[in-house]
């Protein structure tokens, strides 16, 4: 302990501080340590694997939406379908599981005091949190995009792929529009991050938030198939989900991945801003 | 006493004190939790915040830490605001309620963590700190398998990373067994040697008597006395017990002697209090010449517990806390 007495006797003369960054690197390195984590990037793993077993064991006809024909022909087709399949349920519950998580398992664990009362401040704990959730919805997304690509081509073959309006694509051209439709999905699924982390500082129950963003979302795919509900479609969540096929349409049909921006923006950055004041301006009297 | 301090206005600067707490109000509602609280801890203080359970002592710390807003009043530490930055957190350390880390982690991955958030070279002090709590050879095991005696030890590795000058501890023996409250009583007299200023928060009047040199007893949110320990035992007038060959008669001279109170018999001795020495010099002379003599007089030292229950039970009953004289009480008690 003399080494404490020198130490006040110095002072702290250094001003190195922590940053958001700091916060970033260390919810990523905590993220190691869940099980969450490995849940979601399993979901994401093992998801288009069954879909490519699916595929070599079913010989009828497949289902009749987009790129569906098109699964036995190339394997660049895979990804795309499941796009489309994991907009309802799988990707939003995957982000959930991190995102609904990331401030209600300090509550949990009674931890927000304990990183509260270090050198951060509030809007960087938030800030930091805010972009490990979005890096691993990233991570989630590209993984699962990859994943369905080496599967699909593995069943399928690396070939050239139709687009929505008829064309043949070329398979490294189709492969270059799968990661930009990965991209363009992650659009939306920023908003649900954004949701997650609305719920969970609200909620400060990490179950209630993960169910809540995917009820929230599951809402929005419902309140699309209502009758009467058709003028409200553009701007639901869940039909941003599908802005990526303007890329597969010739000429690239871009309105909708704009819509998709400026619809997603608007649900997103309302729930960040919420989650910011909640978590900024709480009492932390309990965890 | 510091009373003397008790409405002026905070100090800032190079001279502010490590905690200064100014009419310091929490609401729930129409439930005060923390009602007007005044306090003072100079540099060096060993401070204990004694009260019973529910008085307001843990809102009081997270208030002074900055996890709850205060309704009313102002908290300075050091002349900061913890509200107004986190910056006025620095050089002060502690944890409320029991320590609380991530249980999936070890223990040395958590003080990293916290040394990260720390900044200033913290994490060059980790095996120090580690060594300091005696946990170097349990740092590599997941917290979720910790004692709670380890997890309150971690709690002070991780108060320490931060080089702290003052250390705010809410009830820190809370649920250790006995030898785990010695060696944290222990601990808590080590950083004290080493010059680090000291709050902590119990019930436990005897660990407060055993460590601290000031405190500052609050009941149902309000102050009801802050000062050093040995004053409020002082002002509380010595007590003494006698036994006489005719006690009947003793206590009717006791009642009649000036410089003499409180006085009543109890396990087959009189009890009373002297105001001075010269008092007790008079009372044995008046025994003698009134035909009690004096078979045995020993004085008691008042403890800390008599005095925070002639305190605490005089604010629940609503009477005159100021039984046991204390100067100051007059200005805190409402």
């Amino acid at each position: 302990m003399s080494a404490v007495a020198g130490a006040l006797a110095r002072g702290r003369t250094s001003s190195a501080r922590p940053s958001v960054l700091t916060v970033w690197r260390w919810e990523l390195n905590k993220l190691r340590f869940l099980k969450r984590t490995y849940l979601g990037l399993g979901l994401s793993v093992i998801v288009p694997i069954i879909f490519a077993v699916a595929v070599h064991f079913r010989h009828a006809q497949h289902g009749d939406f987009a790129f569906a024909t098109y699964l036995d022909k190339s394997g660049l087709a895979l990804p795309l379908v499941i796009l489309l399949f994991g907009a309802v349920w799988m990707f939003p519950l995957i982000t959930a599981l991190v995102a609904g998580d990331i401030f209600a398992s300090e509550d949990h664990n009674g931890t927000l005091k304990t990183v509260l009362t270090r050198s951060l401040e509030r809007w960087q704990i938030f800030a930091g949190k805010t972009l490990a959730a979005t890096t691993y919805a990233i991570v989630a997304i590209l993984l699962n995009g990859t994943v369905s690509v080496i599967a699909g081509t593995l069943e399928s073959g690396f070939n050239p792929l139709q687009s929505l309006s008829g064309q043949i694509v070329s398979a490294p051209h189709a492969l270059g529009l799968v990661y930009v439709a990965l991209l363009i999905y992650l659009i939306p699924i920023g908003t649900v991050v954004c949701i997650g982390l609305l719920l969970s500082s609200l909620t400060h129950n990490s179950a209630a938030a993960v169910v809540g963003t995917l009820m929230i979302s599951l809402l929005f795919q419902l309140i699309g198939v209502l009758p009467g509900m058709g003028g409200a479609q553009p701007y639901l969540l869940s039909t941003q989900f599908n802005a990526w096929q303007g890329l597969l349409r010739q000429p690239i049909d871009w309105a909708p991945i704009v819509q998709a921006v400026w619809v997603c923006a608007i649900y997103g950055l309302s729930a960040l801003a919420a989650a910011f004041l909640v978590f900024v301006r709480r009492d932390v009297a309990g965890g | 006493m510091s009373t003397a301090t008790a409405a002026a206005p905070p100090r800032t600067g190079a001279g502010a004190p490590p905690l200064e707490v100014r009419g310091l109000v929490k609401l729930y509602g129409s439930l005060a939790a923390v009602n007007g609280v005044d306090l003072t801890i100079e540099p060096g203080d060993v401070y204990g915040y004694l009260g019973p359970n529910g008085a307001g002592k843990t809102t009081s710390l997270r208030m002074m830490l900055g996890l709850i807003r205060p309704t009313a009043g102002s908290v300075r530490l050091f002349g900061r605001d913890p509200w107004a930055s986190v910056r006025a957190l620095d050089g002060v350390a502690g944890f409320v309620e029991a320590p609380a880390f991530y249980p999936y982690l070890s223990g040395r991955r958590n003080l990293e963590l916290l040394a990260a958030y720390d900044g200033d070279g913290a994490s060059g002090r980790i095996d120090r700190a580690l060594d300091t709590v005696e946990l170097a050879d349990r740092q590599r095991d997941r917290v979720g398998g910790y004692s709670h005696g380890m997890r309150q030890r971690l709690g002070i590795a991780a108060a320490l990373l931060r080089e702290p000058q003052l250390l705010l501890l809410d009830e820190p023996t809370t649920g250790l067994d006995p030898g785990g409250m010695r060696d944290m009583r222990v601990l808590v007299r080590r950083l004290a040697q080493e010059g680090i200023t000291i709050m902590l928060s119990s019930h436990l009047l005897v660990e407060v008597e055993e460590v601290c040199n000031r405190v500052g007893i609050v009941q149902q949110g309000k102050l009801l006395y802050e000062g050093e320990i040995a004053a409020l035992k002082r002002s509380a007038g010595s007590l003494h017990a006698l036994r006489t060959t005719d006690d009947a008669r003793a206590v009717a001279i006791c009642r009649a002697q000036a410089g003499i109170g409180d006085v009543h018999q109890r396990d087959g001795r009189i009890w009373f209090t002297a105001e001075q020495d010269e008092a007790v010099a008079g009372l044995s002379r008046a025994l003698v010449e009134g035909g009690a003599l004096i078979s045995a007089l020993e004085p008691q030292s008042a403890r800390l517990e008599d005095l925070f229950f002639s305190l605490t039970e005089g604010a629940d009953s609503g009477g005159e806390v100021d039984e046991v004289e204390v100067e100051p009480l007059a200005e805190a008690v409402p």
